[in-house]
């Protein structure tokens, strides 16, 4: 099964708490991951001022600076991954370096229904 | 005993095994209890002519689990993929003896962290204990509707996020048992001291808690298990002096302990020995190591008040809460006086915590009221009042107060 991990994180707190890995770290447990068969795919994101919304509504497209929506915590980056049940993805999940100062949040992924 | 008898019995003594069988077997818990209701309905049927089988637990099984194949493929002419599925059922090998206790993996399951805890409590009372869900909203003061959709909702994350149907491994053992155990404890301290209502105490609830913790005992030994059945048997042989024939709150040091039910307490006792020989102790033994040198006391004067302070500070290093601070306060009074236990609350107040918590300030007002600090143990009792729903403690909190001697 696939669950997708989202790693949250406040963004002024990622790299500067006495807790957050250092770039290393965090290649060297996605590396752990690819080794162990489980990763699908996994990105660190740039900061959110980077983001651009765009919604289509009746044909038009409208673009807005920003994320779609405000809050504490952003999102940082993700894993993509193939684990058995919940529990081996929660260890995954939890092993991702950024837990430690962020949180992450792990979501089945939903196969479409094509019949 | 008449058939019927014999049914019902069986029924009492089995369903939830078969259940948690059906559900591994089967994979899904709508489905599994679906067949289990089937299979009880053909044993009624068959059970007065073919007699009652030699193993009616893997008839059961084997019975359920072809009525669920059976009704996967009548509803597979509407929905194809139930084909498949009941093919790979109907493929995978079956006997008699794969019937294990499963029961385990079925309260794992329902007290998995990733569901909510009001969901894992609900779920856990209708899969195990087989409380119907007007059973649980009434012990929990809510609606049935509302504790019908917490249960569908953990059954739908179960499904859909796929949590497995399991006992964790060793290494993730003492994380998800101390969730069993919360969700255990919860379910006894419902009953024990309902959190707003004019009953101090629902006896069926601290029963199934009970029931559960003895289940438990029996399926993981483990000394974490242990103490929590010895805590909750321990309050429970107490429970009939905790409240006066008028339904007013007693104290421990006014209980007439003639009224504490000694069959349950020397129960609970043993238990604690026996996990104090492990020498694997944690939090729930030592609360039960507490209550247990209660127990063993003629009466409040006459109890191991150092033994007790002792133990809450091995608690206290253990689980680092202000709550077992407050209560540690309280020993040292009987053991020191007011004046020590005054310091100690203090102390926990100053520090901005347990300021909402009304047996933090109902403690201060003992500890001023026996000090002759008079206004100071009004003003504490009626801050206490102010902050509790509980019928029996207002009426204790106001009696309190109305025992003072009238303000100057």
């Amino acid at each position: 099964m696939k669950y997708l991990c989202l790693i949250y994180s406040d963004e002024q707190l990622l790299h500067t708490s006495p807790d957050s890995p250092k770039d290393p770290e965090c290649f060297a447990y996605a590396e752990a991951i690819q080794a162990s068969g489980r990763m699908l795919a996994a990105e660190p994101l740039q900061p959110v001022n980077t983001a651009t919304t765009v919604r289509m509504r009746n044909g038009k497209v409208s673009i807005t600076d920003g994320p779609f929506a405000e809050t504490k915590e952003q999102l940082a980056g993700f894993y993509l991954i193939e684990a058995s049940d919940l529990n081996e993805a929660l260890q995954v999940a939890g092993g991702i370096p950024a837990a430690r100062v962020g949180s992450v949040e792990v979501r089945p992924v939903r196969e479409l229904n094509l019949a | 005993m008449t058939l019927n008898g014999q049914v019902e019995a069986v029924y009492r003594n089995e369903s939830r095994r078969v259940l948690a069988t059906l559900i591994r077997v089967l994979g899904d818990f709508d489905l599994a209890e679906e067949a289990l209701h089937e299979a009880f309905f053909v044993a009624v049927q068959r059970w007065p002519e073919d007699g009652v089988p030699d193993n009616p637990r893997a008839w059961l099984v084997s019975t359920g689990r072809f009525k669920a194949i059976d009704r996967l493929r009548r509803q597979a002419r509407f929905t194809p993929f139930l084909q498949e599925q009941a093919d790979t059922l109907e493929a995978a090998q079956w006997s008699d003896e794969d019937v294990e206790d499963d029961r385990l993996r079925l309260i794992f399951t329902c007290c998995h962290p990733a569901l909510a805890p009001d969901a894992q409590a609900a779920l856990t009372l209708r899969e195990i204990c087989d409380l119907s869900t007007e059973a649980i909203a009434h012990a929990f003061l809510v609606t049935p509707t509302t504790i019908a959709q917490r249960i569908v909702r953990a059954k739908g994350k179960i499904r859909e996020a796929k949590i497995p149907y399991q006992v964790p491994s060793r290494a993730e053992l003492p994380e998800r048992l101390d969730s069993v155990l919360r969700v255990i404890y919860l379910v006894f301290n419902e009953g024990y001291s309902a959190s707003t209502g004019t009953d101090l105490t629902r006896e069926d609830l601290t029963a199934e808690a009970i029931r559960l913790g003895r289940l438990l005992v029996e399926l993981l030994p483990e000394p974490e298990v242990m103490g929590l059945l010895a805590l909750m048997l321990l309050h429970e042989s107490r429970r009939s002096a905790r409240t006066s024939a008028s339904g007013e709150l007693v104290l421990l040091d006014a209980q007439d302990r003639g009224l504490w039910d000694t069959s349950l307490m020397a129960e609970g006792c043993a238990w604690v020995e026996q996990v104090l020989t492990t020498r694997r102790f944690g939090p729930y033994c030592l609360q039960a190591a507490i209550a247990a040198v209660h127990a063993e006391a003629p009466s409040a004067e006459q109890t191991d008040w150092r033994q007790i302070v002792g133990l809450y500070d091995v608690l206290l290093r253990a689980m680092p809460s202000p709550v077992v601070e407050l209560n540690r306060a309280v020993a040292v009074a009987m053991e020191q006086g007011p004046t020590a236990g005054l310091t100690l609350v203090d102390s926990i107040l100053l520090r901005g915590e347990l300021q909402d918590y009304h047996l933090a300030h109902s403690a201060r007002g003992e500890f001023c009221r026996q000090l002759g600090r008079i206004e100071e143990a009004r003003a504490a009792y009626e801050k206490a009042l102010s902050l509790t729903q509980q019928t029996p403690e207002k009426r204790f909190l106001e009696r309190r107060l109305t025992e003072l001697p009238p303000r100057q």
